[in-house]
């Protein structure tokens, strides 16, 4: 393998194809499924569904409040800021390690798509892990040059059932002149 | 406010169309969905940083709120017994305040899977103008009938 070189690299680092179907970042949320957020997100849509209001359609429905399924991330997003913490903590932190590795400056999300399992409930604290698939060679867009990526983020309740997968398409790049 | 309807399959046919929903962006518009998402990246509520580190014409919504804005879309139309297995989507341009959103969409497939599970498949689409911004495909599951409830399927009953 050659190592990289911003917009002229051939092929892929070492280390990032020791990326490759690895279980990495393992983490436990930070804070509990709770409602204060599910109301603020279902606001910001003005998403009506019952399920998210009325406490009666919910245990009539769902056995109790749970959370839109679209806010599978939403629990894993670390705070902007937290005491004794002295790096910013980055959400999809696989995705933030291309870029460095690869010496992309900038990137963005191209393709999601989310399968949902258990849904989730009001004080599950859920545990995720990301994968990193595959990266692509080099391709050019009108953003500039760069390589797509493909992310899984796996997320699971306390009681051991997967409660969705997350899939990235990313596309990180080096803007042209 | 009126109950939604509750969707069932034997009301649903293929190429059904859904209602179209229009939304005006504005930067509240963004700045709401990315703080509800807890996404604080800077392109999502900074306008210069947009501008000068990412070349896009102003901040635009982010990617956990454009699938909130597609479940939305999907439940306003199935009803809360709607439950999402699966939803798939490719942004290829980005939304801006000053934009109207409009979601489209209409159903590419209906079916029962071997647990009985009714799913219906959709093909949907957000536009700007005449501009497709996001091309979406989404799995839900809706009740076969009276007295079937998509959620509470677990285990191998639930094939998303």
């Amino acid at each position: 393998m050659k190592e990289s070189k911003g917009a002229e690299m051939v092929d892929l680092p070492e280390q990032v194809v020791s990326w490759i179907g690895q279980r990495r970042y393992e983490i436990v949320g930070d804070f509990d499924v709770e409602r204060g957020y599910v109301s603020t997100s279902c606001a910001s849509v003005q998403n009506g569904n019952p399920l998210y209001w009325d406490e009666k359609v919910a245990n009539e429905l769902t056995d109790g409040w749970i959370a839109p399924p679209s806010m599978i991330s939403v629990w894993f997003r670390p705070h902007a800021w937290a005491p004794d913490r002295t790096e910013q903590a980055q959400p999809l932190q696989v995705h933030f390690d291309l870029k460095e590795a690869l010496d992309l400056p900038e990137a963005i999300m191209t393709d999601n798509t989310i399968v949902f399992r258990e849904p989730v409930r009001m004080g599950d604290r859920l545990k995720t892990w990301q994968v990193l698939r595959s990266v692509s060679d080099p391709k050019t867009t009108k953003l500039g040059t760069g390589r797509f990526w493909v992310i899984d983020v796996e997320y699971q309740n306390p009681r051991g059932e997967s409660v969705g997968t997350e899939s990235y398409t990313g596309f990180g790049y080096r803007r042209g002149e | 406010m009126a109950a939604p309807a509750r969707i069932t399959l034997d009301r649903v046919k293929v190429g059904d169309a859904l209602p179209e929903l229009a939304v005006d962006v504005d930067p509240t518009t963004v700045v709401l969905g990315a703080l509800a998402s807890r996404d604080w990246r800077p392109m999502h509520h900074d306008k210069d940083f947009a501008q000068e580190r990412n070349g896009t014409a102003h901040i635009f919504i982010n990617t956990p709120h454009n699938a909130a804005y597609f479940e939305r879309y999907i439940t306003d139309w199935t009803g809360p017994t709607g439950r999402l297995g699966r939803i798939q989507f490719r942004m290829k341009d980005s939304v801006f305040p000053g934009d109207t959103m409009v979601f489209h969409g209409a159903v590419a497939g209906v079916g029962t899977d071997e647990r009985g599970c009714g799913w219906i498949e959709l093909a949907l689409k957000l536009t700007v103008g005449d501009k497709t911004t996001t091309e979406c495909t989404a799995r839900v599951a809706v009740p076969t009938g009276k007295g079937d409830n998509p959620w509470k399927r677990k285990g191998d009953d639930w094939q998303p």
